[in-house]
């Protein structure tokens, strides 16, 4: 399986485009690389949420390929639905793709979700995550991580942001044994585009989780959405990885993370963490990667 | 044809058969459970050839019933009670998208107290989700409006979702001798799905989008106008109907014994033939008490009802729900028409049956004597109180 889309090959035309998105949004960098990978004969569906909310207000429809917008909780089961509709009226070669937002996938869309990795549908979801409910303001999400000041975590003298860390979804996904999962980053747009290739590819349901940075909702400029991204990567609190055939392998392992409180200061939303805090998050970071250099496959250093 | 000794819910799945759907999503939920498991057989058997999805949820049931009729596939899926009320948000999805998708809705009470038992207040609570609501009276129609609802929903004019509603238990798991249509006529009745709503890769949409303020109301206008508009669809698809296969229900409502009646019960569902019972011995006795069945709730036949209750002197409305804090939904419905029309005659609402508690035959020949008395408006039957505003 040979992949041919590289950031030098890929097309210059558009697919999502004219959309009122942020200035800096991740999310919409994300959505208009997958389909530019995927091309027309994507057939995508998204959930109430950013872009669909940039992008779906009649008459100012931004999507050149089929496109719907699905309730908050049936991404994946209107996808479901499209896949087998398209295939009973006798449409071939096309891709049935979720571009759902972290709180659409990961809280009230999981089930759903989960009910259609279970079936083995043949579609791809794509999880941009941006670690918040951005569409709504910036509040709380199972994704949303530990220490992070949202409008529903305000951070005071009693407590500091969110209390919880970050739900494994990746993880979660691959538990159900899908035929591959893959997590990646707007800030490694060659990776993500070649696990968006890969996974285009496979028959059943696959599942790429890009992290997709809101300047807004984490208090950064507007110039630095990419740059913020690779910042998580090199400092440990993100992970380029693939799940197949009951394997998890780390794409990329560094020897050193880069500063994480570099990281977390540079933010808007951890601004207010001490040092007791960004211990805490150190140690959950070096846990994971203990976890991952123990269980994983790691010898892979193709980026 | 054949004939068959069937249940509501197995006479709902032939009719399902006869009508080819592209995507079934399926869901247990008592008492609609053994529809799914019919036609999963069918599908098993090779008798109906569809692809069938095992959703994990009814919400899920319908949202992917609303993607796989946006790309223009014939679709099912069935449910009841708490399963109609956790795929509610998908309701005015489907039919504000108008993707014309057909769904049993077995009729069950609503949790709290939890109660498995038929009523109407789950399908009576969703009255305004802009779905098309049929209620059928035994299996036969339950096979017949299967496929009616098809040919209804998927009308260019009408492009509006249906909900075929039988009565927990008492219809759905009760047998009768039912006649089998043959695909042949089945076919011959309803053609293959046809839409310009729909994705395809030659003519690329975006579907389901947002519409704010400045376009909104235009859009439901029109998706009021056409469920309006099905009024003569579904007229004209009974006699289509009556022609292929010789049954006739009269389209919105069916009356009977209607001529002259001064005393007119108004019910909905499997109810009806134990009603018709009792006019049948009033009329032996000389009295002059009618009946209207009530088969479709929306679109609301208001043109029937003044046509039937004209000349009436008092009617009332049987139902097996109760909107707290008023007086029965479809009380409240027949009294717009009759205040709308100028029509001078008593309404009595009679509200019966909740949580499958039995209706006897005793329980509606004190109905009509209530009608003809005279006495308190709205009567909660069995109870012996009365509770009016």
């Amino acid at each position: 399986m040979t992949n041919q889309i590289t950031a030098k090959t890929i097309t210059d035309s558009e697919i999502f485009y004219g959309h009122k998105a942020c200035a800096g949004c991740g999310g919409s960098l994300a959505v208009r690389i997958a389909l530019k990978v995927l091309g027309e004969r994507a057939i995508s569906v998204l959930p109430a949420g950013c872009m669909s909310a940039v992008g779906f207000n009649y008459p100012h429809l931004c999507f050149s390929n089929n496109s719907i917008i699905s309730t908050f909780a049936g991404t994946a089961s209107m996808l479901t639905g499209v896949e087998a509709g398209a295939r009973a009226v006798g449409i071939k070669n096309f891709k049935a793709v979720g571009l759902a937002g972290d709180g659409g996938t990961a809280d009230i869309g999981i089930q759903a979700l989960s009910g259609a990795i279970d079936r083995n549908d043949d579609i791809l979801y794509i999880c941009y995550d941006n670690e918040a409910y951005m569409n709504t303001g910036i509040q709380k999400s199972g994704l949303t991580p530990f220490g992070a000041k949202t409008t529903t975590t305000p951070s005071g003298e009693n407590i500091h942001g969110n209390l919880r860390p970050k739900k494994n979804l990746f993880e979660i996904v691959a538990a159900h044994n899908i035929s591959y999962a893959a997590t990646a980053s707007i800030g490694n747009l060659p990776d993500f585009i070649n696990k968006i290739e890969k996974a285009s590819k496979i028959k059943g349901t696959t599942y790429i989780h890009v992290v997709a940075p809101c300047p807004i909702g984490w208090g950064i400029p507007v110039n630095e959405t990419i740059e913020i991204a690779r910042k998580m990567i090199d400092c440990g609190l993100w992970y380029l990885a693939e799940y197949e055939n009951g394997q998890f392998t780390l794409n990329k392992n560094p020897r050193d993370f880069s500063s994480i409180k570099d990281y977390l200061l540079s933010q808007g939303r951890f601004k207010h963490l001490d040092d007791a805090d960004i211990e805490i998050l150190a140690a959950q970071r070096d846990a994971k990667w203990a976890a991952i250099q123990k269980n994983w496959n790691t010898t892979k250093e193709e980026l | 044809m054949t004939k068959a000794f069937l249940s509501g819910n197995d006479a709902f799945a032939e009719g399902v058969r006869l009508a080819r759907p592209q995507v079934i999503s399926i869901y247990p939920i008592t008492p609609q459970t053994t529809v799914v498991e019919r036609i999963s057989e069918m599908v098993e058997d090779s008798s109906l050839k569809s692809e069938l999805i095992h959703v994990e949820s009814e919400h899920s049931a319908l949202s992917c019933a609303i993607g796989a009729s946006a790309m223009g596939a014939r679709t099912f899926t069935a449910t009841s009670s708490q399963g109609l009320l956790y795929m509610a948000e998908c309701l005015p999805y489907a039919s504000g998208g108008r993707f014309p998708i057909v769904m049993m809705n077995a009729n069950r009470s609503t949790a709290l107290p939890w109660n498995i038992y038929g009523d109407q207040r789950d399908s009576l609570s969703q009255l305004d989700c802009g779905w098309i609501q049929v209620y059928v009276e035994d299996a036969q129609e339950s096979l017949d409006m299967a496929l009616q609802s098809y040919h209804i929903a998927e009308n260019p004019l009408v492009s509006t979702p249906v909900m075929v509603n039988l009565d927990g238990f008492v219809l759905t798991h009760t047998y009768e001798t039912v006649e089998i249509p043959s695909q042949t006529d089945a076919d011959r009745f309803l053609p293959p799905f046809q839409t310009e709503n729909k994705m395809s890769l030659d003519n690329p949409k975006n579907l389901a989008f947002s519409v704010g303020p400045d376009n909104n109301m235009e859009f439901k206008y029109l998706q009021h106008k056409a469920i309006l508009g099905s009024k003569r669809i579904i007229e004209e698809t009974d006699a289509k109907f009556a022609e292929i296969f010789g049954r006739s229900y009269g389209g919105l409502t069916q009356g009977y014994r209607l001529d002259d009646a001064d005393y007119i019960l108004i019910t909905l569902g499997s109810i009806t033939g134990l009603c018709r019972e009792v006019v049948d011995e009033l009329r032996e006795r000389g009295e002059k008490v009618g009946l209207l069945k009530l088969r479709f709730l929306r679109p609301f036949p208001s043109d029937d009802l003044v046509a039937a209750l004209g000349s009436a002197k008092a009617v009332g409305v049987l139902e097996k729900d109760i909107s707290f804090g008023y007086e029965g939904t479809v009380y409240t419905n027949v009294n717009s028409v009759i205040a709308k029309n100028g029509l001078r005659l008593e309404t009595y609402n009679f509200i019966a049956g909740l949580g499958g508690r039995d209706i006897s035959r005793e329980n509606i020949t004190a109905i009509f004597r209530h009608l003809q008395t005279g006495g308190q408006h709205v009567n909660f039957i069995g109870l012996g109180v009365t509770i009016d505003d």
